[in-house]
This record gives structure tokens, sequence and C-alpha cells, in this order.
């Protein structure tokens, strides 16, 4: 019986992903993206409402939307790269690659501040039309959720600083994020496709 | 047994070449989205459903190589919250699109 106590406990240990910490995790990104499938709803209703306004061909320009996705795709193979480091217990590789992926994030973050600001400064912000509106709601909201998960890996970055093992609660923190910044980086598929591509076919 | 499960959870976790694979598809998926929208390539309903499609394809091989989302029975339930998840948010667009066509539709709005 006690063997199998702790051959249990150690069955749990090795599997992260039936942790239930990450199965929890899994369903509140779950609900996030009833959120931006909602968000998405609201877009495509107001896509064709200018109100005399510019259209998304207007203001778009592609080639930073270009830039943005290229960042956010390289930080989604570098926090990878990290969650490897993490499971062969390499910290200071873990240390290094989360580093990275938090500059490719800020870039994203940059750029994507600096398009919101030359577009009010423009007089084209979400005041403008109902379709600038749905627009800075979607696009924000996702920038807003990148801010969260960059917080959250500068926390973690200071949480794994001068550590040598990582504990269980360690990895099921970065496990989560994880799967936190894979995600948003589908929403982006979602928003340059349908927001950005569409606007300007 | 520990050796096992370490072997069997560092093919869960993913490796260095499965990021890899997904990274350089995803790089060709999203250059072919951007490139055919940018050179026009075809009428507009074409380009449409070629952009829609390729992102479809880019959000499987995200989830695949990414996320470690497979078959196995471990993976059970969060396939089964993604599956209703994807019906869910089906059910919200297309029946939001569907109500606000038919209202300005019968609201000559237009």
């Amino acid at each position: 019986m006690a063997h199998d106590m702790t051959a249990d406990a150690a069955h749990a240990h090795d599997e992260h992903h039936e942790s239930p910490v990450v199965f929890g995790f899994w369903l509140y990104l779950m609900t996030d993206c009833i959120i931006f499938g909602t968000l998405f709803a609201v877009f495509a209703v107001m896509r064709n409402q200018f109100a005399g306004g510019p259209t998304g061909k207007d203001i778009f320009e592609l080639n930073g939307v270009g830039i943005e996705t290229a960042l956010l795709l390289l930080s989604s193979i570098t926090y990878g790269f990290g969650m490897i480091s993490a499971h062969r217990n390499k910290l200071g590789a873990l240390r290094g690659w989360l580093g990275v992926t938090f500059i490719l994030g800020l870039g994203f973050l940059f750029m994507e501040i600096r398009e919101f600001s030359h577009m009010v400064a423009e007089g084209n912000g979400p005041d403008r039309s109902a379709f600038l509106s749905a627009f800075f709601t979607l696009v924000g909201t996702h920038g807003l959720h990148v801010t969260c998960g960059l917080l959250w890996m500068a926390v973690l970055i200071v949480q794994t600083g001068g550590k040598t093992v990582l504990t269980e609660r360690m990895t099921n923190k970065l496990t989560c994020l994880s799967l936190f910044w894979h995600f948003l980086d589908i929403v982006w598929i979602c928003v340059f496709t349908f927001v950005y591509l569409m606007s300007v076919i | 047994m520990a050796d096992a499960h370490t072997d069997h959870s560092g093919a869960n976790h993913g490796s260095v070449g499965s990021y890899l694979t997904g990274f350089v598809i995803s790089v060709l998926l999203t250059a072919a989205a951007f490139g055919i929208v940018m050179a026009h390539s075809f009428s507009p309903s074409g380009m449409l459903a070629a952009i829609a499609i390729l992102a479809a394809v880019q959000i499987v091989v995200h989830l695949v190589f990414f996320l470690h989302m497979n078959a196995s029975s471990e993976q059970r339930w969060n396939v089964m919250a993604f599956a209703f998840t994807i019906m869910t948010v089906f059910i919200l667009v297309i029946g939001t699109l569907f109500i606000m066509h038919d209202t300005s539709i019968n609201m000559m709005s237009r």
C-alpha cells in the first residue's frame, strides 16, 4: 500500500500534463477563447461600419503587422526551447530563453503601441467609427493579454533566479505560462488573418 | 519506472526538432497568407478562402507542435474541453453574424 502511494506520487510528479493545476489553467484558457470569440464576432459585424471614416485598407500597414507576427512567432519557439531546458533542469538556459522571449514580446508590444498611437494621432482612434471601436477592443484585448504574459514572465525569471532545482510548483507555473503564451500566438493568427489581411483585400 | 516516465514526459513536452518543425511550417503558412494578399493573387473571395484555410491549418500546427495536443488518453479531457470551446465559439460567431444580418435586412438599414 505504502509502495503504491509513493509510486503514485512519483507518477504525479513526472506527468506534468496531468497536474490538476495545468488542467485548470487549460480550462481558464478555454473561457478566454470564448472572450476572443465574442470580440471576433463583434468585429465581424462592425467591419463595414465606417461612418464615413477610414477603411482598413486606408490605415493598416501590412509591413508592421508582418514584423509583429514574426516577433510573436519567434517568441513562441524561444519559450518552447526554454521549456525544454526546464525539463532538462538547465536553469541558466531556461532563464536565458525566458529573457529572449521577454524581449521579443516587448518588441511586439512596442510595435503595437506605436501603431495605436499613430492611428489615434491621425484622428482614427476608437471613437471614430464602429469599425475602429471593434478593432481597438479586439486587438487591444490581445495586447493586454501579452502585457500580462510579460509581467508573469518577468516574475518567473526572478523566481527561478538562484535556484538549482525546479520544484513541481515552479514547473507547473512555467507550463501554465507556456500554454498562455502559445495560446496568444494562436489568437494572433486569427487577428492578422481576419482583421488585418481580410480588411486589406 | 522513473526512467520510463522521464522518457514519456520528454516525448510529451516536445523536442527541439518538433518545435523547429512547427516553427518552419508556421513561417511558411504565414508568409503564404501575407504573400497572397500583398500580391493580390486571386479574386477577393478566392483570397479570403485561401487565407482562412491557411489560418485554420496554422492553428492546428500550433496546437500539435507547440501545445502538444494529441489523441492520447492522458490528453482526453484537454481535447474534450477544447472541442466544446470550438463548438461554442462557432455557434457564437455564426449565430451573431446570422442574427445581425437578418436584423439589418428587416430594419432596412441598408
